[in-house]
């Protein structure tokens, strides 16, 4: 098997959730009523570095949840041994504005799960989406409002993304 | 994991994957909508040919708190009362739908036999004075959340342990956590033969306070023939009960456990139970976060 290529640097990554982080402050006004929600497991880093560029751009702290949607898969008999992780929720979300992260926008079934898992929790006032890496191939009517990358895949390639908290450093690679 | 029949099969690692699961599963019970769809469209068939209230109450809570279905069979109100065999109605169950068994029978083995019968994953809910893993895994998480881990913890199991399927199952759990278990009861309710078992035996409650964290009270089982054996209960309640003045015997930190129902002023006064340092109904409540885990990785795994 071919070495995975390496798409975007750390470099990249970076440049790519500031953008982010300037796009979602523009587009609200200011950050005031936001919470940064991060889906388990690479989604929730991400979201802490997105808040910490917000932070840098409006001197004010964002909250930061992280979700697990393990409950919520369409998929459960197929996965051999589920794991769980921490759901966990700085703020009471009805009326807030939600901004969920992750780190691939694949075929939208996580995004459906996390919207449900979301929906159990409170009522927001608006739900929107920011994904390091969209991929295509969308199996459900499901978009990003803030993207770092578009990537055109073919549906059997495998995309990695690593994060600094977990993996000790931040890139994407695709290998086939 | 494919069925749950005893503590035995699990080890050290698989257990705590378990209360790991459950500890999750109780924050999910603290939702405002205490419920998550994971297990939608399933079917679980509770089985219980014996009494119970908390087991059949706790494993009917966490099979709705995962949005699965509950089939509930009693055998007071069914055809075992015409003379249908444990058999025959477990595979009757099957054929009507359940995906998943919950079995109590006062058979020891009775849970083993109809893994082997039916096709989906079954959790033994208590098989004569065998085993009730669930019992022994969700006193497991209520000790794991009071001390962070149970590694090093004197645990004091106090009754009738002869007839007692509780103390096999805590016994077995306590121990593969790193917890020394002392065995206290007066010799008629040991079992004959205690080399199974790695644990040390006391004859007497007082001696033995001083130096435990955890005095776990196991139920007088009047109805399991403890009753003749034992010369009164309130000369047991003496000896071997826990009141006011013993709880002041223990060190400063420990607890008091009882798997219930209790027998109040046998095993534990009343004042004992209703005290802080009773964790009964903590008991209680992980005994619905600790199944739902059971229920999700036999059934998830699927």
């Amino acid at each position: 098997m071919p070495e995975p290529t390496r798409l975007l640097s750390a470099d990249d990554v970076r440049r790519a959730l500031t953008r982010i982080a300037h796009e979602i402050c523009e587009h609200h006004s200011g950050v005031s009523n936001l919470v940064l929600i991060g889906i388990q497991t690479r989604g929730v880093p991400l979201a802490e570095s997105i808040s910490e560029a917000i932070a840098d751009i409006e001197h004010e702290k964002v909250f930061v949840g992280s979700l697990d949607i393990g409950l919520y898969r369409d998929d459960l008999a197929s996965r051999p041994t589920p794991r769980l992780g921490r759901t966990l929720m700085p703020v009471d979300l009805n009326g807030r504005n939600v901004v969920l992260v992750d780190d691939v926008l694949f075929t939208g079934r996580t995004i459906r799960a996390a919207l449900d898992a979301l929906s159990d929790l409170g009522r927001p006032a608006a739900v929107e989406l920011a994904v390091l890496v969209d991929r295509g191939h969308r199996q459900l009517p499901i978009r990003a409002d803030y993207v770092g990358k578009n990537l055109p895949t073919s549906i059997d390639q495998r995309v990695t993304v690593r994060v600094e908290a977990i993996d000790g450093e931040n890139g994407v690679w695709v290998g086939s | 994991m494919k069925h749950l029949l005893s503590i035995s099969d699990l080890d050290r690692a698989e257990i705590e994957d378990l209360l790991t699961l459950a500890a999750e599963f109780s924050s999910v019970l603290e939702r405002d909508i205490p419920k998550v769809p994971t297990l939608r469209g399933r079917t679980i068939a509770t089985v219980f040919f014996e009494a119970s209230t908390r087991t059949r109450l706790s494993f009917e809570r966490a099979a709705k708190a995962l949005s699965a279905d509950v089939m509930s069979f009693a055998p007071g109100t069914s055809s075992v009362t015409k003379g249908e065999s444990l058999k025959d109605t477990v595979l009757t169950l099957e054929a009507t739908g359940a995906d998943l068994f919950v079995v109590r029978h006062e058979s020891v083995g009775a849970a083993a036999r109809v893994a082997g019968w039916v096709n989906g994953p079954v959790i033994n809910g208590g098989d004569g004075a065998h085993q009730h893993p669930t019992q022994a895994l969700l006193d497991a998480l209520t000790l794991r959340q009071r001390f962070g881990k149970l590694d090093g913890l004197k645990v004091g199991i106090v009754g009738d342990i002869a007839n007692s399927r509780v103390a096999r199952s805590n016994i077995d759990a306590f121990t593969k956590l790193g917890a020394q278990v002392e065995l206290i009861a007066p010799s008629p309710l040991l079992p004959v033969d205690l080399s199974a078992f790695p644990v040390t035996v006391s004859g007497s409650l007082e001696d033995s306070l001083p130096h435990l964290d955890v005095v776990y009270l196991l139920r007088v089982q009047i109805e399991r023939g403890s009753g003749p054996i034992l010369p009164s209960l309130a000369e047991y309640g003496l000896r071997f009960g826990m009141n006011r003045q013993r709880l002041q015997m223990l060190p400063a930190d420990a607890v008091v456990m009882h798997p219930g129902p209790i027998n109040r002023g046998v095993e534990i006064t009343a004042d004992v139970a209703d005290d802080p340092r009773s964790l009964v109904l903590d008991q209680v409540q992980n005994g619905v976060s600790t199944r739902m885990a059971v229920i999700f990785r036999l059934l998830g795994a699927s």
